[in-house]
């Protein structure tokens, strides 16, 4: 009989029916729930060629695949990996569904464009998804010329155009975060009221709208000399392969705080809201999002090491590369004395943000490793490179994502989530998620370089360890993936506020109605005010 | 929203000037002013650009964020060229073996 | 959407409290729409900036072959078209539905003549063999530096046509904003489509402005 009483009153969910409700919705969302979606598709696609990977690097003789095929298999665990999941990842799926909703808005500035940047992501995907099952690419993620241009006889176009159109969603997406949280916020709702999820969307807005036009463009001229032959990068020409490297890193630098920085916002609320605590320093964490967008601009050529770039623009790169470590560790600061003596609970979100901070502090420190021009040009191109990127990647963006993912379930969908499953699969994320990656970073020290599958037998002690971690991994990841599904119809009914967390989306109904607010809020209070909760909090775990 | 509403003398002497340097940057363009012609070329061009951007496109009278957006733009523009130019024309600057 | 009995002229859409605050909406969203084509175009002034600074005599024999007086004459119609665009924003602002009218095809036609001229100075590229590609040759440039030439003729060809590309997107937004006049869309309180147009209109004339000096006027009194 509960689940009647559910179904009585309107949400956006049942507001309308069918195929076509959700295909042309501009609700937002809706339109989150389609993200969320398909990023799910291509991050198990994604992770179908890292299994492929760690299966064919069990052995040193490389025998389950050939050297050929490997290269498709890392080109297209990067390309689904990085374009297709992470950099839509929060932004698109919890950034849309909740951007709105916590500056106490009925919907983002252009719903339509909301829903077209959708429909790009989707047509870029079908077109890397061609190429993939049309038999798959093998220029590495990067598309670095000559090779891209010239020699591969691979899909580079198809891939390279579905990133393209993807680039273009991405651009969409922040242009309209950008115009909605400068113009549609609630009354009272001055800037710094705003969460600080919204901070760090708003933050990667400016990266995606600053940034990834000169991708689109870059593709744009690898894909004039690919198909017509006219050569902008070409060396026989004269022309500069390297140019091709610094247009490519000054969008894909800055992706990574794309991928990122959203990710902080996630863990801002999870550590407030679980410590029952103001974020400490709220303003200057607010800031510190900012200043990473745009140091993140200033450092790409730390990609460019031993590319022939020339030794004073190294210097001056990896000095600048320092500068992204303040910000970074003001957070990591901030969050850990918003701790002290807070009230904490550890729920599952709370699990996953502090498994966030742990990991991605593994992942900044060696990033200051990597910035530093000496020790680079040693560990460039190791395991030292894939581990430390992977600590970012999957140990802060996707631990952060899962976290955001648990803590906003109960509004998206009106369930709860099974908190013992939730709680296990945490843990077996975290303890795979090290296994998996911290031989890594021994492997590369002690010299294995990436993209090979032929390897000395002395380093398959250490390639057995990480891929098991991504078995255990792996398991870690299809377990939500279950229960999520499973609490769909049979979990527990979620209140208005299960966490007692003090942000808009919480004040309005589980899920909310279609229009989010019964009427506009009018915000009176600081973020994070918890004089202001009012009600029980339910005990969960 | 009741905008400023520029006078068509405003627009037409605007639209004068942009003609006048068009003119002025042609002919220029085939006197020998060394290296200085890529400055003036370009000088004129930004003068244009002013010209278009303050008048036409009413940056005179938009808002303080409307002003910074395009600043902000610019400078991102700014940083695309200097950061890539200080790799491009420092190659081989500094002696190190090997390079 | 389905068509509707009577004409909105206030389109207040949804989502939005005031006509104030949809307008600073679309205002912003074009105008940061805009730096993402600032940025867009920027990648290929960094190319155009190395690769001129490695070959400026190169640079400046190819940039002499192109045809001054088109291209002169074409940077004269893009400013008559911003002129006219400038003009049908103002009708706008005014509530003048005939003068919109008449502007908005005033700057389309000059959008055509410009792409018009463009398509003639392609095709003599064309005859003249300056398309980059193994039948390339551009005369005064010795052989081994015709792969620098190419570069020019590359980054030309890139370069107008996005420029090209921007324009046939610009035409087509004017089409729709006639016919929109025409229903009687906008008034003088809502005019905010013919305003955000404009804002395109004159920054593709601005990205002109950029490539035609450094296009067509490098170093002409060399030769």
């Amino acid at each position: 009989m509960i689940t009647a009483a559910v179904q009585e009153r309107e949400h956006y969910l049942n507001a309308s029916y069918g195929i076509k409700s959700w295909l042309l919705t501009k609700d937002h969302k809706r339109i989150g729930l389609l993200y969320l979606a398909t990023i799910t598709l291509f991050f198990f696609l994604g992770g179908a060629f890292a299994t492929l990977i760690r299966i064919e690097l069990l052995t040193p003789q490389g025998g389950l695949v050939s050297s050929e095929t490997y290269n498709k298999l890392f080109t297209m665990h990067g390309v689904a990996m990085v374009f297709f999941f992470l950099i839509p990842s929060i932004p698109a799926s919890l950034g849309n569904f909740f951007l709105p909703m916590m500056i106490g808005a009925r919907d983002l500035a252009f719903p339509r464009i909301n829903l077209l940047s959708w429909y790009l992501l989707v047509i870029g995907g079908l077109f890397s998804l061609f190429a993939m099952l049309a038999g798959g690419v093998d220029t590495g993620w990067t598309f670095y010329t000559p090779y891209s241009t010239t020699y591969s006889n691979t899909w580079v176009i198809a891939t390279a155009l579905g990133i393209f159109v993807a680039g273009f969603s991405s651009i969409l997406t922040g242009l309209n975060f950008i115009v909605t949280v400068h113009t549609m916020r609630a009354p009272g709702m001055t800037w710094f009221r705003l969460p600080l999820f919204v901070w760090a969307n708003y933050a990667t807005a400016l990266i995606q709208v600053l940034g990834t036009p000169v991708l689109a463009v870059t593709i744009v001229l690898l894909f004039c000399e690919r198909v017509f032959h006219i050569g902008i990068f070409d060396p026989v020409l004269g022309g500069d392969p390297v140019l091709f490297q610094h247009l490519f890193w000054f969008y894909s630098h800055p992706a990574v705080y794309i991928m990122v920085l959203p990710a902080m916002g996630v863990v801002s609320e999870l550590i407030s809201t679980f410590s029952r605590k103001p974020i400490f320093g709220y303003r200057i964490v607010a800031c510190s999002s900012l200043a990473i967008a745009v140091l993140g601009f200033l450092v790409w050529g730390h990609h460019l090491f031993v590319s022939t770039q020339s030794v004073y623009a190294g210097m001056v790169f990896s000095f600048l590369s320092y500068f992204v470590a303040i910000p970074s560790a003001i957070k990591v600061f901030n969050w850990t004395a918003t701790l002290y003596k807070g009230s904490i609970s550890y729920a599952t979100p709370m699990l996953y943000a502090f498994g966030f901070i742990g990991l991605f502090t593994i992942g900044g420190l060696t990033g200051l490793f990597v910035a530093c021009l000496g020790i680079d040009v040693h560990v460039t191109d190791t395991y030292f490179v894939v581990a430390h990127f992977h600590y970012i990647m999957v140990g802060g963006t996707i631990m952060a994502y899962m976290g955001g993912l648990h803590y906003w379930w109960p509004k998206m969908t009106g369930r709860m989530y099974p908190e013992a499953w939730a709680k296990l699969s945490a843990l077996v994320i975290f303890l795979g998620f090290n296994l998996t990656f911290f031989p890594q970073f021994i492997l590369g020290y002690l010299g294995m370089p990436r993209r090979y599958h032929v390897y000395p037998e002395e380093f398959q002690i250490l390639h057995v360890l990480s891929t098991a971690g991504a078995s255990v991994l792996a398991v870690g990841y299809a377990i939500p993936m279950m229960y999520f599904i499973w609490s769909l119809r049979y979990g527990k009914l979620a209140p208005a506020n299960p966490w007692g967390a003090t942000g808009l989306e919480w004040q309005t109904a589980s899920p909310p109605p279609a229009h989010n607010f019964e009427e506009t809020p009018v915000v009176t209070h600081e973020a994070y005010d918890y004089s202001t909760v009012i009600g029980e909090v339910i005990e969960v775990g | 929203m009741s905008a400023h509403i520029d006078s068509v003398k405003t627009y037409a002497l605007v639209f004068a000037g942009l003609i006048f340097l068009t003119v002025a940057t042609t002919y220029v363009a085939t006197v020998d002013l060394g290296p200085f012609s890529v400055v003036v070329a370009l000088g004129i061009a930004v003068c244009k650009m002013l010209l278009v951007a303050l008048f036409f496109m009413h940056i005179r009278h938009s808002t303080k964020l409307t002003k910074l957006v395009v600043l902000g733009g610019l400078l991102w523009l700014g940083i695309l060229l200097t950061l890539t130019m200080s790799d491009i024309l420092t190659r081989g600057a500094l002696g190190v073996p090997g390079r | 959407m389905a068509s509707q009995a009577h004409v909105e002229t206030l389109a207040l859409r949804e989502q939005f409290d005031t006509e104030a605050q949809q307008k600073d909406a679309s205002t912003l969203g074009m105008w940061i729409f805009l730096i993402t084509e600032i940025m867009f175009f920027g990648g290929m002034f960094l190319a155009y900036t190395v690769y001129r600074g490695a070959f400026p005599m190169v640079f400046a024999v190819a940039s002499s072959s192109l045809a001054l007086i088109l291209g002169a004459v074409n940077t004269v119609v893009l400013l008559c078209s911003s002129f006219t665009m400038v003009l049908a924003v103002r009708a706008a602002q005014l509530g003048q539905q005939r003068a919109i009218i008449l502007f908005l095809i005033l700057t389309l036609l000059l959008g055509g003549v410009f792409l018009g001229v463009k398509a003639y100075e392609w095709k003599d590229k064309f005859e003249e063999h300056h398309i980059p590609g193994p039948t390339f040759h551009l005369e005064g440039v010795a052989t081994d530096q015709q792969g620098h030439a190419q570069l020019f003729f590359s980054l030309y060809f890139a370069m107008t046509g996005l420029h090209a590309l921007h324009m046939v997107i610009g035409v087509g937004i004017l089409t729709f904003l006639i016919f929109q006049t025409r229903k009687g869309r906008y008034t003088a309180d809502y005019m905010t489509p013919v305003d955000v147009a404009g804002l395109y209109w004159h920054f593709v004339d601005i990205i002109w402005i950029f490539l035609f000096p450094l296009l067509y006027l490098i170093d002409r009194h060399m030769k």
